[in-house]
């Protein structure tokens, strides 16, 4: 008879994120989160020690898909490093690739025309976008709500198809060069971005409907996982998980590249840090990402689509094919024998879940010397057992998506 | 009051302490300076706790091998940013390959936990005071540290690869 | 728009059909597998999207999606398997009850991909069989699909007696699989 009353005392206290005092039956079971756990999303293991339902501690273990992105890449000539930043956080590869190309920018002190900046923005907040509508609704399959996740899809579909158009990829884009794109927005894809501007705020809206005042959806998130603005500090989180604690963090803003200070917009922000937050401050940059979009196009200026930079731009292929010229240059650039100035540069981006970091040593060689990538999922995933501690198991697997942990990223 | 930017930066960083400090200079706006590696948890703290400065939010820490680099050879990299001031810094501490320890800043700074077990991962640079100092992204029974320049980076078990046509 | 499934060549008169139990089977295995899906890394991304509205897999009778591999006939392994990841992707392959079929997507799992590196496994076929390899670095939406309807043409279209061949036990054998 006691047990049953405890078990009604510890449902009392339900999501106040601490542990309760003693175990029910006075023993804790193991249960083995992963690696392969169709809620994890992804590949990490979390042995978790298990007070009936609720969790009293747990223990990661991650790596089990370290690919040596930072070994590769000391192998590599500068511009084939981009493809290896497509697969860190696939969700959002562009802003992987932009982020690198600024980088090698940045050393080698190129300047970028206006509009290639825009071009920039445009296909970076369409990054964002598509990111943030994997983390929202993969939220809502994980409390059940299917519907969501199978409706928002089709407009990422939409965003892969501008990408398709930009660079004949959908997922890992390997978009752009250093010193701009390869090609101009081509008419078509004027028409399927005009399209999703047009028509993207009723899907987003309609999928706001779905979830954000759900009652059931509401009662399940609210108060999942939290972290204080004071921890998410210390434990380094960035992007969406640390606006949701209520720091208003963003690199586009305090460290601005690629124009985005051309543009007024809004940093939503969240106060608890708990999954609702973390849900809603996604939905509302989905909203700032369209306005960006949507100002980037309007105000799109003349110019050309790449910086004059012979010795790391690519040139066109015809061009390569006919002028002699233009084929030594290519020949070049993709045997890495174009010189760079040896040094350091750190150059970080707003990535789709937080601040996504280059740090690059040059010695003047073909590749880089060091390349070390800041991965935000891998630096804020390690406060994940402190937002767990006490809650009950199903909360766990809500924090674990509402934290948009995404193994590439995580593994390097 | 004084402006907060790297001339103001380097000068506390000069006051705190003196001799330890080996070199200074600054990169794409970046200021770099060079420490005595056993003086890096009284910097990062001191950094942290001054009043103006708030340079609380360490934004990544990892290692680098130079093996040319006489008694030089590994060195642990900090990047700390404020996130009050809008300023960053980048410490650098250089060990040699015989005596490859410094003190863990895990216990003052809970992000650098994981990024100090990487970087022993992939440098045997051991953190003296880390509580769980194992390798986190590679196997446990992996006997080298891949990301030293020895090392190669390709699997050595494929056999259908020509080593004349891939560069090996 | 729902199609029926093609009846199997056999005997028809008034009130009788009669084929043979291979044919039958096969045809009920082909149009209701149950996917394990093994998604790792990009490759999962884009199973997603194959999975969504768009693309739609259920329309191949894999609606549901199994989790468990004690239920699943398809292991579909999707993106880059590190080494510290193949003992669990030969422990999972290994609880699947037979008949089982192995499709590998992308360039990573069927071969290592661009990550000619230590720490990751050079193709999955070094751990355990594969039917169907699906190429692209991550392959479209179409890719998968048309690896999955050719696992179902396996399906359909594989002797009830083949798990106990001699040369399917070798293969096995040759994996260490039990």
């Amino acid at each position: 008879m006691s047990n049953i009353a405890n078990i009604f005392d510890n449902n009392k206290v339900a999501k106040t994120g601490e542990t309760s005092k003693e175990s029910i039956s006075g023993e804790f079971t193991t249960l083995n989160l992963g690696p392969t756990h169709p809620a994890t999303h992804g590949i990490f293991q979390n042995i978790l020690k298990m007070d009936g339902e609720r969790i009293h501690s747990s223990e990661q273990t991650i790596g089990y898909i370290h690919r040596a992105f930072e070994k590769l890449a000391e192998r590599r000539p500068y511009t084939q490093v981009t493809p290896i930043t497509d697969r860190l956080n696939y969700c959002s590869s562009p802003i992987n690739n932009i982020g690198w190309h600024l980088t090698v920018e940045k050393l080698i002190q190129a300047e970028i025309p206006k509009k290639v900046d825009y071009m920039r923005i445009i296909v970076m907040e369409l990054a964002r976008i598509a990111d943030h509508i994997i983390c929202n609704s993969v939220i809502g399959v994980d409390t059940g709500a299917m519907t969501g996740f199978l409706y928002i899809f089709q407009w990422r579909e939409k965003i892969y198809d501008i990408y398709e158009e930009l660079c004949g990829a959908r997922l890992t884009t390997n978009v752009g060069r250093i010193g701009g794109f390869e090609r101009d927005f081509t008419p078509e894809l004027h028409k399927r971005l005009k399209a999703f501007i047009k028509d993207f705020p009723a899907a987003l809206t309609e999928f706001s409907n779905l979830l954000e005042r759900n009652r059931i959806f509401m009662d399940r998130v609210i108060g999942a996982g939290p972290i204080s603005a004071d921890r998410a500090l210390a434990y380094g989180f960035t992007g969406p998980n640390l606006r949701a604690a209520g720091v208003d963090y963003d690199v586009r803003v305090m460290n601005p590249y690629c124009s985005y200070n051309d543009f007024d917009f809004t940093i939503p922000l969240g106060t608890q840090g708990d999954t609702y937050d973390r849900f809603m401050v996604r939905q509302q940059e989905m909203w700032e990402s369209l306005k960006l979009i949507k100002n980037a196009y309007e105000n799109m200026p003349e110019g050309d689509y790449h910086a004059d930079l012979p010795d790391f731009y690519l040139p066109a292929k015809d061009e390569v094919y006919h002028n002699m010229e233009a084929l030594i240059y290519h020949f070049k650039i993709v045997m890495g024998e174009t010189k760079i100035p040896a040094g350091e540069v750190y150059h970080s981006v707003e990535g789709g879940n937080g601040e996504l970091g280059y740090y690059l040593i040059s010695d003047g060689g073909r590749t880089p010397y060091r390349l070390h990538f800041r991965r935000p999922c891998f630096i804020y995933y390690q406060a994940y057992p402190e937002m767990i501690k006490g809650s009950l198991l199903s909360d766990a697997i809500l924090t674990m998506s509402s934290m948009n942990v995404i193994a590439g990223e995580l593994d390097a | 009051m004084t402006s907060i930017d790297n001339t103001y930066l380097l000068q506390l960083v000069q006051e705190k302490l003196g001799d330890d400090l080996h070199h200074a200079a600054e990169s794409f706006g970046v200021l770099t300076v060079e420490i005595n590696r056993h003086k890096n948890i009284e910097l990062l703290t001191f950094l942290r706790d001054h009043k103006e400065l708030q340079m609380a939010f360490m934004t990544d820490l990892c290692g680098a091998h130079f093996p040319e680099n006489k008694n030089k050879e590994l060195a642990v990299i900090y990047h700390m940013h404020s996130l009050v001031n809008n300023i960053r810094l980048r410490i650098k501490c250089f060990m040699p390959e015989t005596e490859q320890i410094i003190d863990t800043a895990s216990i003052e700074f809970p992000t650098a936990n994981w990024m100090e077990r990487e970087t022993f991962d992939f440098y045997g640079i051991k953190f003296k005071g880390h509580t769980n100092l194992t390798r986190i992204l590679n196997m446990d029974s992996m006997t080298y540290h891949p990301l030293r320049k020895e090392y190669p980076l390709e699997d050595a078990t494929r056999e259908d690869k020509e080593d004349k046509f891939f560069g090996r | 728009m729902v199609k029926q499934a093609a009846m199997p060549p056999g005997y028809e008169g008034p009130g009788f059909f009669a084929t043979t139990m291979d044919k039958t089977i096969g045809l009920a295995r082909a149009n209701s597998l149950w996917p394990l899906p093994f998604a790792t890394s990009c490759c999962g991304i884009e199973f997603m999207a194959t999975m969504a509205s768009n693309y739609d897999l259920a329309r191949f009778g894999m609606e549901r999606l199994s989790f468990s591999p004690r239920q699943a006939d398809l292991l579909m392994v999707m993106g880059t398997i590190a080494k510290k990841m193949g003992p669990v992707l030969k422990h999972v392959y290994e609880q699947m009850a037979e008949p089982r079929w192995v499709i590998s997507v992308g360039a990573c799992a069927s071969s290592g991909g661009i990550f000619d590196t230590y720490s990751v496994l050079q193709g999955i076929d070094h751990i355990i069989p594969v039917d169907v390899y699906v190429p692209g670095c991550p392959p479209r939406p179409e890719q998968i699909l048309d690896g999955i309807m050719q696992i179902q043409d396996l399906a359909k279209n594989e002797s009830l007696r083949r798990r106990n061949l001699p040369e399917y036990q070798a293969l096995m054998e040759k994996y260490e699989i039990k």
